[in-house]
């Protein structure tokens, strides 16, 4: 199975939720929609799953024109935030639900459910019934009912925002392997950078009812086409700073450095540059831009630190491997080397990356 | 202000002490230092909320005492125990302005008004609320009303302590950050006690100079931060701190080798000889302890399962041995070819006995 989407627009209530929206989505990929609250997503999997009609452009199946086809006339299966189960059936029933309204016969039924069911980790609750369950449980059978009638397009849209943080890290990893079917498209909506990481696949970045950028994940996170890709895709965000090149000079903040190789010849005057915060340095290096700060806050994940820092009345991020509780006021000091800086046109148009950017792994 | 002492507290919602396994506290003795920023960290259903709400309160313990500055509170109603509370909502008068939600607990204790515009005024500038003083809570962002259901507990002067129940649920990703700093800030300025109820290990990471991490009506760990990661107390600690947890690999002593299923590493003659007899051992190290052993040195032979780009670094999946590990490698430092052999930092290997943390290995 493929669908294109040919210059989709969406409007609803004078404004204008999805625009000029062109893809092309294949059977045996996993997509993963990244962009704000707002960002069209949600409108975006609407459209895809027949519940609403684009005011411009087509939806194309196999060359088929699907447009205009209800939800109920397509093979869809949708995953929401909140989980959506029958409280007064079992888990078995269900998961079992789609299957039988298909019309499978009890044994294909048993066999499909325990399948799904063991692959997500529920099968020995079979016999419960929703209410009695975790959250993260919960969502695990709303998960396995949409996975189940094995519907060529599925479509999840932000489904482990409800969840603790540890059990939403352990789905993903296990949805990683499970979201990645054959015969299907399956589509996940998230507004947070590292779940696209952590999923893996094609990354589709959106931004106002906009695609700004498409392709696997690592790569598009380190080669992004503008600074508001990157921004969107990092978190904590890409640090950028306006900056200058002067003949053979990078100028940032008063501080200068010889222009790197990846900067050679591509621009002169104005530009802006973005570093990644895990490449600041604390410590002073050779030929890096060196800046005086203070910390704003230091905020801990359970494996790193960011440093939060203000120089000159910018604000700076720096990350750390660890846990590195500081005082808010602490004095600080940031290096930049300028063979990690990223170049953009004043615009935010990339004009080069680093060249760490092309090593392992994209 | 005051130091808050749990006693021996015990609780059952069904009131039966007898059935341990089914107690909401198990028996918690904690000590909160005056002026201290507590987090109260747990998974759902570990106790956490009941444990805020017996120090508020709003639950009376089956056993045990709660002693504010020695003074027994076990039977004083929670309107009685000066304690303020920012819960998972907003609670606002919608209809008052954020001068009057503010000056409302003052105006209630009988402050006169030159005081209360004085405090007001001081805790809108903490909190940056100046500009919308005047105007109705009601319009207001979710995160200028959890500012002034903090404002609410600054502006008292008798407060004794106050209690957060995961305050930024509802607050959007992307304003989590002023208010994470703006609490740190406000704890700075003011040194009241607070304590915060999360189950989001990087809120209470980040706000709190003290973690109590809890698991199933227990204390499994009081620590700070470092702490907590560098050297976590209880397995379940290491599993529950960091993104992913610590690895934990069964072991048996040998000597002064702790000997598992892919190779063996030697062990202090300390912990050797302190180490409890007939508990399960388990070495742990957390993803960023793994390393490619240097050439020369000599490692432990592990296969590649498969590798994950997060950006800033990449996850190594790998086998040694029987054991499934997780490796946590730099951005920039390649990816180890189908097999290669490995080796554990010493300072961050640690021994557990019974899923008591014994020690780093070399120690």
């Amino acid at each position: 199975m493929s669908l294109e989407l040919r210059d989709i627009s969406y409007l609803h209530g004078g404004h204008e939720w999805l625009s000029e929206v062109s893809l092309t989505l294949e059977a045996g990929n996993l997509y993963v929609l990244l962009g704000e609250t707002d960002a069209g997503k949600t409108t975006l999997l609407r459209l895809l799953s027949g519940l609403e009609r684009p005011d411009r452009g087509r939806i194309i199946e196999h060359g088929r024109d699907i447009t205009a086809l209800p939800v109920t006339r397509r093979e869809v299966a949708f995953v929401y935030q909140q989980f959506v189960n029958y409280p007064s059936f079992t888990v078995y029933d269900n998961i079992a639900a789609p299957l039988r309204r298909k019309g499978l016969s009890a044994t294909e039924t048993e066999r499909k459910v325990r399948a799904i069911a063991g692959l997500l980790h529920i099968d020995h609750l079979l016999g419960r019934l929703p209410p009695s369950l975790s959250g993260g449980q919960q969502q695990r059978v709303a998960i396995a009912r949409g996975l189940v009638k094995e519907a060529g397009l599925v479509l999840l849209d932000e489904p482990l925002v409800n969840l603790d943080y540890q059990l939403r890290q352990e789905l993903r990893d296990e949805l990683r392997g499970i979201l990645r079917h054959e015969e299907q498209i399956v589509v996940y909506a998230t507004t947070e950078p590292d779940e696209a990481l952590q999923l893996g696949g094609t990354t589709i970045v959106m931004d106002q009812g906009r695609v700004l950028q498409t392709g696997p994940a690592i790569e598009v996170h380190r080669r992004p086409a503008s600074t508001r890709v990157a921004r969107i895709f990092s978190e904590p965000p890409m640090n950028l700073a306006k900056a200058r090149i002067e003949e053979d000079k990078i100028i940032l903040d008063g501080a200068a450095a010889p222009l790197p190789d990846h900067m050679q010849d591509r621009l002169n005057g104005a530009c802006v540059v973005g570093i990644f915060p895990h490449r600041i340095s604390l410590d002073a290096r050779q030929g890096g831009l060196l800046f005086q700060g203070t910390l704003a806050l230091s905020e801990m994940d359970g494996a790193h630190t960011f440093l939060h820092m203000e120089i000159d009345g910018n604000e700076w991020v720096a990350q750390r491997a660890g846990a590195h509780p500081m005082t808010p006021g602490a004095r600080l000091q940031a290096c930049l080397d300028p063979r990690d800086l990223y170049l953009f046109k004043p615009d935010g148009t990339l004009v080069s990356n680093p060249v760490y950017a092309y090593g392992t792994g994209g | 202000m005051a130091e808050i002492v749990i006693d021996n507290v015990r609780h059952a919602y069904a009131g039966d002490l007898r059935d341990r396994a089914g107690l909401a506290i198990k028996g918690i003795d904690h000590h909160w230092r005056d002026g201290g920023a507590y987090a109260l960290l747990g998974p759902s259903g570990c106790g956490k909320s009941t444990l805020l709400n017996i120090i508020s309160g709003l639950v009376q313990p089956s056993a045990g005492r709660i002693l504010f500055d020695d003074r027994d509170v076990t039977d004083v109603p929670t309107e009685a125990r000066n304690i303020a509370q920012v819960f998972q909502f907003p609670v606002l008068y919608d209809t008052m302005s954020v001068f009057d939600n503010l000056a409302f607990p003052l105006r209630n204790r009988g402050v006169d008004r030159q005081r209360i515009q004085q405090r007001v005024e001081r805790v809108a500038e903490m909190l940056d609320l100046q500009p919308v003083l005047r105007k109705k809570a009601a319009g207001l962002s979710a995160a200028d009303k959890q500012k002034i259901s903090l404002g609410r507990g600054l502006a008292r002067e008798d407060v004794a302590a106050i209690l957060f129940d995961e305050p930024l649920t509802v607050i959007d990703p992307h304003i989590k950050y002023d208010l994470r700093r703006k609490l740190k800030l406000v704890h700075q300025a003011t040194r009241r006690t607070l304590i915060y109820v999360t189950h989001d290990q990087s809120e209470a990471m980040t706000f709190a100079d003290t973690v109590v991490v809890m698991a199933a009506g227990e204390v499994v760990q009081t620590g700070t931060p470092r702490e907590l990661y560098a050297r976590p107390a209880h397995t379940f600690v290491g599993r529950f701190i960091g993104s992913p947890g610590i690895n934990l690999i069964p072991c048996a002593l040998n000597g002064a080798m702790a000997e598992f299923s892919g190779g063996c590493l030697p062990v202090s003659g300390r912990l050797v000889q302190a180490a409890p007899r007939g508990q399960a051992l388990e070495i742990g190290v957390r993803p960023r302890g793994i390393r490619p052993a240097r050439r020369g040195e000599q490692g432990m032979r592990a296969a590649i399962r498969a590798v994950e780009q997060r950006g800033a670094f990449s996850l190594i999946k790998l086998q040694l041995g029987d054991n499934p590990l997780v490796m946590e490698l730099p951005d920039g430092e390649p990816a180890p070819s189908e097999s290669f052999d490995l080796v554990f930092d010493p300072d961050m290997t640690l021994l557990y006995a019974g899923q008591r943390l014994q020690g780093a290995i070399n120690a």
